[in-house]
């Protein structure tokens, strides 16, 4: 345990990315099993243990400090797990502290009646960072800053192997994963995974920028605006079971439980999850926009309402796998004509076809995806006829051609400094524009943020611009005179009740910095306001 | 005769001595200050008279340029300097004594006797060796008045000699980067150099250039610094696999470009508690931690205690529960200059 919470300290005082990822590399390869497996499942995907919450922790710690000391203690800190790691009056002696597993095994039999009891004796054997570490383990939020990729990186990393070939192996495993440190770390063969719902890396696309392609060698398709998904569904005959996977390989399956019991075969399905709506064509009824699904994301338990008012389904792009074949080798073409044949045994409930979007040349299609913004569409997937299914991005398989940003002009309110390597300029900036007419009065209301489209070049010069145009400071954000215009370019625009403007965009960056342009002639929020799609 | 104690008096702007018309630590120009210690929260320009010790009196001449003349050809202040363990009766009959406070360089508490009732204003302290300064010494009192900066049970202050080998140890692991060190260029920074030479660090310490006349003060006052260099004299390379000292609020400055790719550390008590803006965080404090603020209010063991500048509410609290008279004062202008 002392190792895993030096581990964790480190990771909060680390900003750099890579030094994370040699910080835990350097982790895996020291520490033996299981504890490694613990520790990583710990910092990625996170361990549960129900009978521990941070209620338990509040009612362990009033026993043992006056509650309104523990209570401005609590406030100060902001954190509970925090806060009892420093209040905890541990003892003079410590005797030996528990092994990771150790700790786990124990935390997994704890129970709501005996927590109270067993739960000190546990903090009882570790210093400050240790009860640190076991507080945030145990209540399932560690909240340092490792994405469950940054951890699949840095296992890659360990041990050399490849991250796509860890990325399938570990979705279908689970804690503390020894079958995928006995291939990685001691080269025994890798896990049997064919009968596991297990995550198969997504092949992606490359921005398609100046290339022309031939459409007789490639195959256009709508990129829906929903989130990418994965449909799994393996397991011995008769008992088999539904996973879904976002982009990342997380497991999102109990977000969405009415997909669950809607494949009545085993395989791996590529495809975009959609809300029902009006605004994304399709066959069997269109799709919401991407603000109406973002109703649904990120829960963990789904009201009856939810599913009533938002209803998911999957829009099928590709089969990587079907009754056992794997398909991930051959051609598009073939994949998609056993995709098409495929449609009848699924429910249209639950599932419909992205079209191939058919054009007489590459003008053609040009002129096609220059409409599409009315529908909310991306923009275009130009696929490869006879490209396979690879992980990962490919060069010249399959291209995303994003239909032109919406751009306006905004202009520069608040600078706050960056992080990393950035942290000495000022480069995240908050941008406004009119509430009428500038000449007449009207203010500026913030109506987003970014911190890229700019060059280093051009960043030292607007962190120039905001240390010589500073009217006010607010701890680490600076308020400009507001004498800088940006051409900001995003994809949408939605109403929002967080932002005072009533506006939020989605991926705002700085397209152009307008040095030249005076502030009053920058948008109104009228002009963005018009272009609302949803 | 009058109530007792009705010749000290608790204002927003200090402590109010009536009968000697004067302040303790006021936060606005008076005509007499008696100053506890040099930090600009206790510290101000601008008196006509401050009583306080040399040192204290020789950082506030740094500061405030109090002895210099003014358009007339005045020297308008007037510095009265009291030596620790020295009495000097004020008018209307009231004597004050400075104790060692263990602070910072200079740094007091004063002892304030009038009608046989004895105050104690400890202004900051602590009660852990300094090399820069002599240590707190416990005063018995009718009243005393305590800070309570760290006032809140979480905060334990780590034996300094930990917080030193982990700066040392990550400087040794990087040598081909520096360690950038932010503390406050009165007391924390000296303190911080003098316990890196007590740790057997012999190698030159580099100053940002607000720095420097704080330290050359202290080695007036004898305090041995060791080699101390600016960093504006010398390039990257030189100061590659050194420690670099500077204000808090360099640390993320723009000047922190001309070094070698800094692993950025932090000197405070704050540091307790996790924080992401610093890599390598070293508690470090000159205040009394919450174990040291109960041990010197049973210590005293005074009839009142009067708790100001910091976490008053916890402080409060735990006089409470063990039955000890206390009330919190509500001053202004106390800020953390000095944490
Ligand atoms: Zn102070
Ligand atoms: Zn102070």
């Amino acid at each position: 345990m002392e190792e895993f919470a030096a581990l964790v300290d480190a990771l909060v005082y680390t900003r750099s990315r890579n030094e994370k990822l040699r910080l835990i590399a350097e982790y895996l390869r020291a520490t033996p099993d299981p504890d490694r497996g613990w520790a990583l499942a710990a910092l990625s995907d996170g361990l549960d243990f129900p009978a521990i919450k941070s209620s338990t922790i509040r009612t362990m710690l009033m026993e043992r400090v006056d509650p309104v000391l523990w209570t401005l203690s609590r406030d100060f800190v902001g954190d509970t797990a925090e806060t009892a790691s420093l209040l905890w009056p541990a003892p003079d002696h410590l005797p030996s502290p528990p092994t990771v597993s150790e700790a786990v095994a124990l935390l997994g039999g704890m129970n709501r009646k005996f927590v109270q009891a067993e739960l000190p004796q546990l903090l009882d054997r570790l210093d400050a960072s240790g009860r640190y570490a076991l507080l945030k383990l145990a209540t399932g939020a560690m909240r340092i800053g490792v994405s469950s990729r940054l951890a699949k990186m840095a296992f890659a990393q360990a041990f050399d192997v490849s991250v796509e070939e860890v990325e399938e192996y570990w979705h279908g495993l689970d804690a503390p994963y020894s079958e995928l440190f006995a291939w990685a770390a001691l080269g025994e063969a890798p896990p049997d995974t064919e009968n596991l719902p297990t995550f198969r890396p997504f092949m992606l696309a490359h921005p398609l920028e100046e290339t022309v392609v031939d459409l007789a060698d490639y195959a256009a398709e709508w990129k829906w605006d929903g989130i990418r998904v994965q449909m799994v569904r393996a397991g011995p005959k008769d008992n088999e079971s539904t996973r879904i996977h976002s982009r990342s390989g997380d497991d999102i399956s109990a977000t969405f439980p009415e997909l669950l019991d809607v494949m009545p075969f085993p395989a791996v399905l590529d495809g975009e999850l959609l809300v029902r709506g009006a605004h994304q064509g399709g066959e069997a009824g269109g799709a919401a926009s991407f603000n109406a699904l973002q109703q649904r994301l990120g829960r963990k338990t789904v009201s009856n309402k939810m599913l009533a008012d938002f209803p998911a389904f999957v829009r099928l792009y590709d089969a990587l796998i079907l009754e056992g074949e794997d398909l991930r080798e051959r051609p598009w073409t073939e994949r998609r004509a056993r995709l098409e044949a495929l449609m009848p045994r699924l429910p249209d409930t639950h599932f419909d076809l992205s079209q191939v979007v058919e054009a007489h040349d590459f003008a053609h299609l040009a002129a096609i995806r220059d409409t599409a913004r009315d529908e909310a569409i991306e923009g275009l997937m130009l696929k490869r006829r006879d490209s396979p299914y690879i992980a990962g991005r490919r060069v010249g398989y399959w291209y995303k051609w994003k239909r032109d940003p919406l751009l306006v002009d905004c202009v520069l309110m608040y600078a706050q400094r960056g992080s990393g390597r950035r942290s000495s300029f000022y480069s995240d900036y908050t941008f406004g524009c009119w509430d009428g007419d500038p000449d007449a009065g009207a203010e500026l209301l913030p109506v987003g943020k970014a911190y890229s489209g700019f060059t280093d070049e051009e960043l030292k010069k607007l962190d120039r611009h905001v240390r010589q145009n500073t009217v006010n400071r607010f701890g680490p954000v600076r308020e400009t005179d507001k004498s800088l215009v940006f051409e900001v370019a995003f994809d949408s625009v939605h109403e929002s009740k967080r932002h005072k403007s009533g506006l939020a965009m989605r991926f705002p960056r700085i397209h152009r910095i307008r040095w030249d342009k005076p502030p009053h002639e920058a948008d109104r929020i009228d002009a963005l306001k018009a272009l609302i799609r949803d | 005769m009058t109530a007792p104690f009705s010749w000290i008096k608790p204002e927003p702007h200090g402590i109010y001595i009536p009968p000697a018309d004067c302040w303790v630590d006021p936060s606005r120009p008076v005509d007499r200050a008696l100053v506890t210690h040099g930090h600009a929260d206790h510290a101000r320009g601008g008196h006509g008279e401050t009583v306080a010790t040399p040192e204290t009196l020789a950082i506030m001449e740094l500061r405030y340029r109090t002895g210099t003349e003014n358009d007339a050809g005045e020297i308008p202040h007037k510095a009265v300097p009291v030596q620790y363990g020295e009495t000097i009766r004020l008018p209307g009959g009231v004597d004050a004594t400075y104790v060692p406070a263990g602070h910072v360089l200079g740094s007091a508490q004063i002892l304030l006797e009038h009608a046989g009732e004895r105050v104690v204003i400890t202004g900051d302290y602590k009660r852990r060796h300094d090399p820069t300064c002599p240590p707190f010494e416990v005063t018995p009192c009718d009243i005393f008045v305590t800070e309570a900066t760290f006032g809140l049970p979480l905060f334990t202050h780590p034996p300094i000699e930990d917080e030193m080998a982990k700066l040392l140890d990550r400087l040794a692991a990087h040598p081909d980067r520096c360690v950038l060190v932010g503390a406050y260029a009165l007391g924390k920074a000296q303190r911080v150099i003098a316990e890196l030479r007590r740790a057997g660090h012999k190698a030159p310490i580099y100053l940002h250039g607000a720095m420097e006349r704080m330290c050359r003060l202290y080695e007036e006052f004898g305090v041995d610094l060791g080699e101390l260099r600016l960093v504006s004299d010398h390039s990257k390379d030189d100061i590659r696999g050194h420690i670099v000292i500077c204000p808090p609020s360099a640390l993320n400055d723009r000047w922190s470009r001309r070094l070698p790719d800094p692993i950025t550390a932090m000197a405070s008590g704050w540091m307790r508690v996790r924080q992401r803006n610093v890599e390598l965080p070293l508690v470090i404090s000159d205040h009394a931690d919450w174990g040291e603020l109960t041990r010197t209010i049973r210590e005293v063991d005074a009839a009142e205690n009067w708790i100001t500048h910091g976490r008053e509410d916890a402080l409060l609290r735990w006089c409470q529960l063990h039955q000890r008279r206390a009330r919190a004062l509500a001053l202004v202008g106390y800020e953390d200059e000095d944490d």
